[in-house]
């Protein structure tokens, strides 16, 4: 993985004395809350309900066992002994004080990292596909090329001040697993014809309270156009993206404002100035910055297919586990382990601090000592032989990680909703629970098969309920909580935006009707092949509202 | 009735206008029952706020229930309690104590 060099290390140990100054300037009175606002935005640091929060990068959701364990030392120092993993493959604590966040940003920089840039109008947290660099369908790693994004990202004095908030993702498989087009800028790394590798690149994706599916702008841009590209895209955008309404103002309106063809055609028209210029990236410095991202040597390891048949006979739970939480290797010895932070009725992508040191503690001595963050708000262990799963499943089972249920209904992206948020208008952690809890028989679960169930707390959408085959959108009506369902939404390569079913339901109603969905759904597929979103993409949604809102309308 | 509430600076922690002082619990708040009141309180916020010692300052709706003192909105009640899915922190934790 990428290492510091000295410039980096400098940068962010300047950071850390530049904000610790500014808190104790903050903590003396010497500035505002109106002056020092801004600056703790720029350093991560939000005010929510019960406390500060700290939100903390993790680039590419790519970190090691020695950066884990440092913040699962955080969780027990300065906060209450957990942590939060976000769906965009960072991580937040929901205790931090204002004065210790001087030496938890210390403690950071001493394992290379930071919270730069996890808030305000700038470039954020490049996410990539969690199975980067062991995706058996993978056309190339996309992580040196959002290492080459981050760095030229930071700081950058040009793209520090945009309309609004900015979110870049990369993938390198067909398969897309980083949910690009939900992006502002989605890149999909790709070879041509020639086996030159280059971008598909969308643009004008989001979600929020107007969702938008990214465009196509561009079917193959060379590699080496990748930073003129982005920063003719930067530069339209932030001439003519909307500063007078906040909730106009990301690029996915001016996209929709203005028409892919126009807004093409200007972005084009300013990367002809740009293009020759000295943000065309030298090849050296790609092969440069991928090298950092070598894969591990992986030596061949023939004795795990009988070490896993063998344990298949011995441990149904280790049998599950393997059919549901690890996924093929481009290495055939080797595999991808999803360590699910969904156990039935936990919160999802919370981890302790004592569960975030174990789980080091398997990276450093089964996985490289490589671990990833999911947008899926998972960990994810690489690159495990595997005449080593046994062993990693044990260690799990040891520390309550090894629930199989990866891409499962109980497999839930929530935000923090009402119980952390400062800006959430309903709960969405209890009624993940509660649906975890009413489909906790694993049977169950593998029978109704791959299905993505998204909970929001607010119309800012960070649970993705756009984009779950079943969506949830709590808002506040009356005074109390209301629960609004989408169908048929997707991340994937084939992304859509769900559809509102019907009225919503209340805390007491939700996980009744979604019941109902899935068994609406088990009803009417084809066969157990057929997935809930294609059986809803050939149905519509017609059986379900009928399953769901019927008894009503007779009854009116 | 309205009651005033913000976060410490220092740490953030929620706290409620009660008594003189800021108290890390909302059941004693000072209540405001007439407009006359609620300025009184605001003006108290305005120059907490001026002085450093709390941010996120508001003015809020409440009730009393046997005697103490309740936020209104859920929001608000959370705020006074602590996460509803970990009993085991914040201030309904320190209560339970």
């Amino acid at each position: 993985m990428y290492r510091y060099d000295e410039f980096d290390h400098d940068f962010v140990q300047a950071r850390v004395a530049e904000f610790s100054d500014q808190v104790q300037r903050r903590l003396s009175g010497e500035i505002t809350e109106e002056q020092f606002r801004p600056l703790r935005l720029m350093n991560g640091v939000y005010l929510q309900l019960h406390a500060y929060m700290l939100r903390i990068a993790v680039p590419y959701g790519t970190l090691n066992g020695k950066q884990l364990r440092m913040l699962g030392h955080i969780a027990r120092k300065y906060d209450k002994g957990y942590g939060h993993f976000t769906t965009r493959q960072n991580i937040q604590f929901n205790w931090p004080a204002l004065s210790d966040i001087p030496a938890i940003l210390a403690d950071l920089a001493s394992v290379e990292m930071h919270a730069i840039q996890t808030s305000g109008n700038c470039i954020r947290n490049v996410t990539a596909d969690h199975f980067a660099g062991a995706a058996a369908d993978e056309v190339a790693d996309p992580r040196p090329y959002a290492e080459i994004l981050r760095q030229w990202s930071s700081v950058h004095p040009e793209f520090s001040f945009l309309p609004r908030k900015f979110k870049i993702a990369v993938t390198g498989a067909e398969r897309d697993r980083a949910a690009i087009q939900t992006h502002d800028i989605g890149l999909h790394l790709k070879k041509n014809a020639a086996g030159e590798l280059g971008f598909a690149v969308y643009i004008g994706g989001g979600q929020g309270r107007t969702p938008m599916v990214a465009k196509k702008v561009r079917d193959f841009l060379p590699e080496a156009d990748l930073l003129s590209y982005c920063t003719a895209i930067l530069r339209v955008y932030n001439l003519y993206g909307r500063r007078d309404n906040k909730y106009k103002a990301r690029i996915k309106i001016l996209v929709h404002e203005t028409g892919v063809e126009e807004i093409t055609r200007q972005v084009e028209a300013e990367w002809q100035e740009l293009k020759d210029a000295e943000l065309k990236l030298p090849d050296a410095d790609i092969r440069a910055i991928e090298a950092y991202f070598a894969p591990p040597a992986l030596t061949d390891r023939p004795e795990g297919d009988q070490a896993v048949k063998l344990a298949r006979l011995d441990s149904k739970g280790f049998s599950d586990w393997l059919d549901q939480n690890v996924v093929t290797h481009r290495h055939p010895d080797y595999a991808a382990v999803t360590i699910s932070l969904k156990g039935i009725g936990e919160v999802p992508g919370d981890a302790s601090d004592s569960q975030m040191e174990a789980v080091a503690d398997i990276a450093e001595k089964y996985a490289f000592d490589e671990l990833r963050v999911s947008h899926e708000q998972n960990l994810i262990l690489p690159h495990v032989a595997r005449a080593d799963l046994k062993a990693v499943y044990d260690a799990l089972v040891d520390i309550g990680l090894a629930t199989a249920n990866s891409n499962l209904i109980s497999d839930i992206i929530s935000c923090p909703g009402l119980d952390y948020c400062a800006l959430a208008t309903a709960r969405s952690i209890p009624i993940a629970q509660e649906i975890s809890q009413r489909f906790a028989s694993m049977e169950r679960q593998r029978e109704i098969g791959e299905l993505k169930l998204k909970i929001s707390g607010c119309i800012n959408a960070c649970g993705h309920h756009h984009v779950g085959h079943i969506g949830i959108l709590g808002v506040e009506k009356k005074g109390s909580e209301l629960y609004q369902v989408t169908l048929g939404g997707s991340a994937d390569e084939n992304t859509s935006v769900g559809e509102i079913i019907g009225r919503g339901f209340s805390s007491e109603e939700i996980t009744d009707a979604i019941e109902q969905i899935v068994e609406t759904y088990l009803g009417l597929r084809l066969n157990a092949q057929e997935k809930f979103i294609d059986a809803y993409r050939r149905v519509g949604p017609a059986p379900f509202k009928e399953a769901l809102y019927a008894g009503e309308a007779k009854a009116a | 009735m309205k009651i005033l509430t913000a976060n410490r600076l220092t740490d953030g922690i929620a706290v409620w206008y009660a008594d003189g002082g800021w108290a890390e619990t909302v059941g004693q708040a000072d209540l405001a029952h007439d407009k006359a009141a609620e300025d009184r309180l605001e003006a108290i916020g305005a120059k907490a706020y001026a002085d450093n010692e709390v941010v996120d300052v508001n003015l809020i709706d409440a009730d009393v229930v046997d005697g103490v003192v309740e936020p209104v909105r859920l929001r608000e009640k959370i705020r006074a309690a602590g996460p509803t899915i970990r009993g085991d922190l914040g201030k309904q934790a320190e209560r339970a104590a």
